[in-house]
């Protein structure tokens, strides 16, 4: 494969972040917009491109014989050498992850590129306070975004996963003025990073022990008894195998250092993908524009722990103790979310909630997949989830976008009964909704069929567990889109003219994503993405019991929410007050920030900063300050030397010289 | 009586002492400058006596003496006119007065 356009699908972005960074001011506001979004059109297409042909072309550098898709590197650079093996390289890996990773993230990035045209400007068409810098940080992440998926080794995904942190935080605080905003991008910084400093001792201990940061080697660790195909180098793979696995592998606490250095680097992954207890951030980040969330926060770079654990999947599966970690926090994650949001106000936060969710159930199903089950279902689930949950949660989000631009609010309580002034955004809303709730024949019928499917082939509590999240799920979307557009008829407010659908820059992004979401539960997913390279037909994995069971479930959950939220009734007050401490709790979310606020301030800033602040200023400042009055002390006292007497200072030579000469004297005698 | 180096050494050791006497006593810059040029001639005697008495085959001290009073000509020149000049702006010449630029 040519290297010229994988090296073109990360230099546009970045050049377009420094063409609207540098030079944004100077140009209109149409220009910048226009540009970037002719920017990340030229990427898509290249995008697609690759991809395809990674996938469909067959060339034996992608395929082998047998038909197993392979690791390709484009290229692989050195970077930065420091000594005989610690070597930092830069390049582009081709694997069926990263091509489908490609195809999303483009997708998903143009569609908010071309989107934000019509909501980054008011009714009267004004553009917004910094556009072009909108622009500009959109670029920015895509390219971030780009080069974490493309990653041909660990460290080049710690640069990137820093970088789409960083362009996540600016982003989020792009209202810079509004004091909550700012303070959400702050958390948002913070919480990731603290997650990422797991990461980073993770990526350290395990390329400690396993001698190379390379995916090639690490992920081509053969499984007992299974065919890996993804063997680029045999020696190293063997040599990493033998370091883990033999009696004598270091262990730390109890653990294997294997398990460790997963466990560490899964914890990168839940701040970034948002897992509970790193969850925190990612409902505040809704403080960003909502084109914003739909790319950032809800369809790609929330899914890079996803990607993460899926990118190392072959070591994970060497120790099932950290799957199965995985799997309880992904569990436990997916049931919270989905109760916290079945009493959320602010219709983006249920949506942050949802996609908190939707991530834990790809999380669940990477930690259930085992390849003894249906050729480890659970890892192409995941990524099949992925895939068509960022096409239906960015649809989600987008439409929502339409609702706020179009009423100014985030709450629902201002909205209800829009379904007749704003009918495409109602179809393409119910589109997403009957997605992400899973009825056939929409994508997340699929996705979420074959997910409960692999809990069921590895334990029945999972399976249940994660049907009642499923049930749940299409309960709260259901109350969600009741409440936007029926439960009551839409009251214009005088001196208001009546909400409307959006401008076609707005419209054709949703109608493209809906009819997306619409069809591609259809793509025959393992025939592309599998853990091992593997191809296989999944349909004959497809357990029609398993998928008739969750279309049950899904329907019970929209029916009951339409006889909730249909029509305006007090059921749902009746049921507030029937579960009091229940709904209270839900709707503080567990009230894990307060616990934070706790943990932050009154034990650590009183208990650990005071101290040391304490001691910062009294000890050390009081050193430094000691030295700095001694030296004026000493000065002081010699200043009157320096007379400006001319004479007295040949006194001194004089004086000195005889001294001198005489000391000469004595020592020669 | 023999003429030996001593009977110019002494001489010139009596001269430089005095150059530094009046360079460390005298108030006023001029005296301080005589007294300079006294030490210098002084030192001059000493090279002069040297190259005779020790290297009388060559003549480096004798030209070296000759360059140096060429200097010390120069070096007054220049040290009047600062002299001059300090005079003009401060009305006095007495050393110990011009301490402005001190600490």
């Amino acid at each position: 494969m040519e290297v010229t356009i994988p090296i073109l699908i990360l230099a546009i972005p970045l050049f377009m972040f420094l063409v609207l960074g540098l030079l944004g001011m100077k140009m209109t506001h149409k220009l910048a917009g226009i540009l970037g979004t002719l920017g990340m059109g030229t990427v898509l297409v290249l995008s697609y491109y690759t991809a395809f042909t990674y996938f469909f072309s067959g060339a034996p550098e992608f395929v082998d014989a047998a038909g197993n898709r392979l690791q390709y590197l484009v290229f692989d650079q050195t970077w930065l050498q420091f000594t005989e093996k610690l070597i930092i390289k830069l390049g582009f890996l081709l694997d069926p992850i990263s091509a489908m990773m490609l195809v999303v993230i483009t997708t998903i990035s143009f569609m908010v590129h071309l989107y934000s045209l019509g909501y980054m400007r008011d009714h009267h068409g004004v553009y917004e306070h910094g556009f072009q810098r909108f622009y500009a940080f959109l670029s920015l992440f895509s390219f971030s975004m780009l080069g974490l998926v493309v990653a041909t080794n660990i460290f080049q995904m710690y640069i990137f996963w820093e970088l789409v942190g960083a362009s996540s935080y600016l982003l989020i605080g792009f209202y810079y003025i509004k004091p909550s905003a700012v303070s959400a991008s702050k958390k948002a910084f913070i919480v990731t990073r603290f997650a990422d400093l797991g990461f980073l001792i993770g990526i350290l201990v395990l390329s400690y022990y396993g001698g190379t940061f390379n995916f090639t080697d690490l992920t081509s660790i053969p499984v007992e008894g299974l065919a890996n195909t993804f063997q680029v180098s045999e020696g190293t793979a063997e040599g990493i195998r033998n370091i883990f696995q033999t009696s004598a592998a270091p262990v730390f606490m109890g653990g294997s250092v294997l398990t460790w250095a997963l466990v560490l680097i899964f914890m990168g992954g839940m701040g970034k993908s948002a897992m509970l207890p790193l969850h925190i951030w990612l409902p505040d980040a809704m403080e960003g524009p909502t084109p914003v969330s739909a790319l950032i926060h809800a369809a790609t770079m929330v899914v890079a722990g996803v990607y993460l654990v899926g990118r190392l999947f072959p070591l994970y599966l060497m120790e099932v103790t950290s799957l199965e970690i995985i799997t309880v926090v992904g569990a436990l994650t997916a049931f919270y979310a989905a109760m916290v949001a079945c009493t959320q106000v602010d219709i983006k936060r249920v949506l942050a909630f949802s996609t908190i969710s939707q991530i834990a159930f790809m999380m669940v199903s990477l930690g259930v997949a085992r390849p003894e089950f249906h050729h480890g279902l659970g890892y192409m689930a995941s990524m099949f989830h992925l895939f068509t949950h960022a096409m239906f949660k960015a649809l989600l989000f987008l439409g929502a976008g339409a609702l706020i631009h179009a009423i100014g609010s985030n709450d629902y309580t201002a909205m209800g009964g829009l379904r007749k002034h704003m009918p495409i955004t109602h179809i393409t809303f119910l589109i997403g909704c009957l997605a992400i709730a899973g009825i056939i024949p929409f994508s997340g019928f699929f996705s979420k069929d074959e997910i409960l499917s692999s809990c069921l082939g590895y334990d029945w509590v999972a399976y249940i567990w994660m049907s009642a999240v499923a049930g749940l799920t299409a309960f709260y979307m259901f109350r969600l889109y009741y409440l936007i557009f029926w439960w009551k008829d839409y009251k214009v407010q005088e001196g208001h003219h009546a909400p409307h659908d959006q401008p076609w820059t707005m419209s054709l992004p949703l109608i493209i994503l809906a009819a997306v979401s619409c069809v591609a539960g259809f793509i025959p997913f393992g025939n592309f993405v599998t853990w091992n390279g593997h191809p296989y037909d999944f349909m004959e994995h497809f357990d029609w019991s398993v998928a008739t069971v969750s279309l049950i479930i899904a329907v019970a959950g929209i029916a009951l929410a339409t006889v909730m939220y249909r029509k305006e009734n007090s059921l749902p007050e009746k049921f507030r007050n029937a579960v009091p401490a229940l709904w209270t709790w839900c709707y503080h979310r567990f009230y894990w920030d307060e616990l934070y606020m706790f943990i932050t301030h009154r034990i650590i800033f009183n208990g650990i900063c005071r101290p040391l602040a304490w001691f910062d200023r009294n000890i050390i400042d009081g050193t430094m300050d000691s030295f700095a009055t001694i030296t004026n002390k000493a000065s002081e006292a010699i200043k009157p030397l320096q007379s400006g007497q001319i004479q007295m200072y040949v006194w001194y030579y004089l004086i000195g010289a005889l001294a001198l000469g005489s000391i000469t004297v004595l020592c020669l005698i | 009586m023999e003429i030996t180096a001593i009977y110019y050494l002494v001489p010139a050791l009596i001269m430089f002492c005095c150059g530094v006497y009046g360079f460390i006593t005298r108030k006023n810059m001029i005296a301080m400058l005589i007294s300079l040029e006294l030490m210098l001639n002084a030192v001059d005697i000493n090279f002069v006596v040297f190259n005779r008495f020790l290297f009388p085959e060559q003549m480096e001290g004798m030209f070296f003496t000759l360059f140096a009073i060429a200097i010390a000509a120069a070096e007054t020149a220049l040290a009047i006119a600062i002299i001059i000049n300090i005079f003009r702006a401060a009305k006095n010449i007495d050393v110990r007065s011009l301490n402005e630029m001190k600490f």
